[in-house]
């Protein structure tokens, strides 16, 4: 009798829609919980942040300009899919010491689910009509702000990550993600979700490698304008925040709260990363 | 005018189309339908069925149970029944609940789609392309509001259902009209007890088969069948809200019978909306809009834009246009994709449109058909254009719910808000102009619930929609949908 042998999965980058290797041929071993090896993950450089930030900014008027309805029905496919793959991510998170794995992975899924609902209700929620003193129309809406590097934090692996992206990119936005160093494997495999989601390529780019290598390319990037500094180490917090002043990035954190907790999920962690556009129209015969 | 197409003599357009009917295997009909109480069919204690037909065919399709004051009672004590355990389910996993539901709507969206054209004779091409989707796309949207409800209405405490709802729905657009009441009812945390209109039963208790599919806890949707007695029985019922979309006659007499009883209501009604045509507005997509407006199903539509406003410099040319655009509307088989105008729904409402259509040529107005060939059996009726029209005639003032079109003129902004504002209704309103600040000027005198400017007939989940006046009260679609299944338990009330 031979035992069959098992085929393992090479956790890649994932940029444009594509999985990628790091350019730069580097990788670091991933580690579970209790030390025993995992993977390699692939250990991104300055230059595959560029790619990563090219690939959002091109996908951006499309993800940008669909319907919110559509952007809505995509998210909660990813949800759909998630759930088909919760075996697996229950695993990562077990590996990555995660005290109830399978809580996480449906606090994760519902999470989708919930901002999902938000992609055609937030204009009506955080919009206005404004009435002025004199014939116009005026009304104001959220608009994505555009590229936003999202440093996921580095515990709550998925959780964590989901709810930092989700408000992110429903409201249009596209984003270069930089994965938990210390557990990146839900986010590889989130990568994979979202391939299979109806998510364009490009919405969504992820970078594994190290935080305090990949953090001020991400945050000096002329070209990203929004960071969310959730997962970025105390002490790099200050020079990330200078650096982002080049462009005036929006620079968000998540509320200091449990993730698992209905806190840390809110319409304004959309808002973070939106614009408020005000339009005037005259009113006469 | 650019050069005239040649046409024969018959005024049938110089091309033959080859037919393309949509084929009926989709559908799998029972012979009997009963009654949908407590996530069961069950036999109807009145012990009454009654045949639903094709207008199309006058085939009967199948029976359905007629629901007497006791299965409503019943229903509703199903509804009752189930509501504390749906109301006090976590708001996110309700929600995932209406989430199924319109995934397997969308899933079976051909299916809907081919029934709604059998049993109520709208083409094809308008229950594919926008009943079903729309209806789909209201379950999403109302999905995600149900764990939403604080961001809804702030300052006025904590939302809470209202109870149990009895939802009574025309058969202009059966499943759609489902879709708007049930789906924000279910999101708010509220049972129902709805009850489809007596010709066009069929998708409504295909959705049953949804709602079980969905595996929604039983009695949280209840749908029961029968003509205007099941739904006064219904409206007298121990509910705690009315939702009705109908006639104004009938809104105005359930008004009168919930009198008193604190029962909630809303009510979306008739209209009879003015298409307001500037001199300087893009004329051929003016028509279009003006063809869509009225003979878009059958004109059986409450928001139609059955009284055309032009203004007077361009009447001549838009009536040029909109005759030859009536030689190539297609009527016949409605399951046939290139079918524009079905089969009237009922003999009752052709003989009402009938019956309009004649005091019209009696009054003195000038009717306009293009000749077209129309099916031996089924009910059908011509699209209509009426000159002519003074503002007293009936056929200016009575809305005739088919596809006729009252034609008048006007010659300023405020003569065409005085004409399109004399009327009992004010559901909608249309404007079509090239300039912004009449299009806001026009909207903002307008007395209607939904003004639509160069486009017209537009739904969306998104979009509240109701009447002024007698058109009714109350608003479904978007945000202002939720409220009338909400009650609030601190703050304002209303």
């Amino acid at each position: 009798m031979t035992e069959r042998l098992e085929v393992r999965r090479t956790a890649k980058l994932y940029i444009g829609g594509a999985f990628p290797r790091s350019e730069s041929g580097r990788s670091y071993e991933v580690t579970a919980h209790d030390g025993r090896p995992l993977a390699q993950a692939s250990r991104a450089s300055r230059k595959d942040l560029r790619e990563a930030v090219v690939a959002a900014r091109a996908a951006f008027p499309t993800w940008s300009g669909a319907a919110p309805s559509l952007r809505g029905q995509i998210l909660y496919r990813v949800a759909e899919m998630m759930e088909g793959r919760r075996g697996q991510f229950e695993a990562e998170l077990a590996d990555a010491g995660a005290a109830d794995p399978a809580r996480g992975v449906s606090a994760s899924i519902d999470r989708w689910v919930w901002y999902a609902g938000w992609a055609d209700k937030l204009a009506q929620v955080v919009g206005a009509t404004n009435p002025v003193a004199g014939p116009f129309f005026n009304f104001t809406l959220p608009e994505p702000t555009g590229v936003v590097g999202i440093v996921a934090p580095g515990d709550q692996a998925l959780l964590g990550l989901v709810s930092r992206l989700a408000p992110a990119i429903v409201s249009g936005n596209t984003t270069v993600v930089v994965a938990s160093e210390r557990s990146p494997l839900p986010a590889v495999s989130l990568a994979e979700v979202l391939a299979t989601s109806d998510v364009p390529g490009g919405v969504v780019n992820v970078l594994t490698g190290h935080t305090s290598e990949l953090v001020p390319w991400l945050a000096g990037h002329m070209d990203v304008n929004g960071l969310d500094v959730t997962g970025v180490p105390a002490e790099l917090l200050a020079d990330t925040e200078r650096s982002a002043a080049d462009n005036i990035k929006r620079v968000h954190r998540a509320p200091d709260a449990d993730p698992f907790d209905q806190a840390a999920r809110s319409p304004y962690e959309i808002t973070a990363f939106t614009e408020f556009k005000t339009v005037w129209h005259p009113m006469g015969a | 005018m650019s050069e005239a197409i040649e046409r024969p003599a018959s005024g049938a357009p110089p091309w033959e189309y080859a037919s393309a009917p949509e084929s009926t295997d989709i559908v799998r009909l029972d012979d009997r339908y009963g009654l949908f109480i407590g996530g069961e069919f069950v036999e109807p204690k009145s012990g009454r069925w009654f045949p639903t037909i094709s207008p199309s065919t006058e085939e009967t399709l199948a029976e359905v149970a007629e629901a007497d004051a006791a299965d409503i009672a019943r229903a509703v004590d199903a509804a009752r029944d189930a509501a504390p355990a749906w109301q006090h389910l976590a708001p996110a996993e309700r929600a995932k609940f209406v989430f199924r539901i319109a995934r397997q709507l969308q899933e079976r969206a051909r299916e809907f789609a081919v029934l709604e054209t059998m049993n109520g004779g709208k083409p094809i091409r308008e229950a594919r392309d926008i009943d079903i989707p729309l209806a789909a796309a209201h379950f999403f949207y109302y999905a995600g509001w149900a764990d939403k409800l604080e961001y809804a209405f702030p300052g006025r405490g904590t939302p809470t259902p209202v109870g149990v709802a009895g939802q009574i729905i025309p058969w202009n657009f059966p499943l759609l009209m489902a879709a708007w009441k049930v789906a924000p009812a279910l999101a708010a945390g509220n049972t129902v007890v709805l009850k489809p209109a007596e010709t066009t039963p069929l998708t409504a208790l295909l959705l049953a088969s949804v709602v079980q599919e969905a595996e929604l806890p039983p009695g949280v949707v209840n749908i029961v069948t029968g003509a205007g007695e099941t739904g006064a029985a219904l409206v007298g019922a121990a509910v705690d809200k009315i939702a009705f979309t109908g006639s104004t006659e009938v809104g105005k007499a359930i008004r009168r019978a919930t009198a008193g009883s604190g029962k909630r209501l809303t009510l979306e009604l008739g209209g009879k909306a003015a298409n307001i045509v500037f001199e300087d507005a893009p004329l051929d997509q003016a028509v279009e809009g003006v063809v869509n407006g009225i003979f878009f199903n059958q004109g059986h539509v409450c928001c139609a834009g059955s009284r055309l406003l032009v203004q007077e410099p361009v009447f001549d040319v838009v009536l040029d246009k909109l005759k030859e655009r009536l030689q190539t509307l297609r009527v016949g088989d409605p399951l046939d994709k290139n079918t524009d105008i079905g089969a009237i729904n009922s003999k009752a409402q052709l003989d009402k449109i009938s019956e309009l259509v004649e005091s019209g040529v009696d009054e003195g107005a000038e009717i306009y058909q293009p000749e077209c060939v129309l099916p031996e059996r089924g009910f059908w009726f011509r699209p209509t254009l009426f000159t002519g029209v003074s503002q007293s005639h009936r056929i200016a003032r009575e809305e005739i719910f088919g596809p006729v079109l009252s034609i008048l003129t006007f010659r300023t902004p405020e003569e065409a808000i005085e004409k399109a504002n004399n009327t009992p209704y004010g559901l909608s309103a249309g404007i079509w102009t090239e300039k912004g600040s009449r299009i806001l000027h026009m909207a903002e005198r307008l007395r209607a619930g939904v003004v639509w400017a160069n486009t017209f007939n537009r739904f969306d989940p998104t979009s509240p929609f109701g009447g002024y006046k007698e058109s009714g009260f109350g608003r479904e679609g978007g945000l202002h949908g939720l409220e009338p299944y909400l009650s609030f338990d601190g703050g304002a009330q209303r």
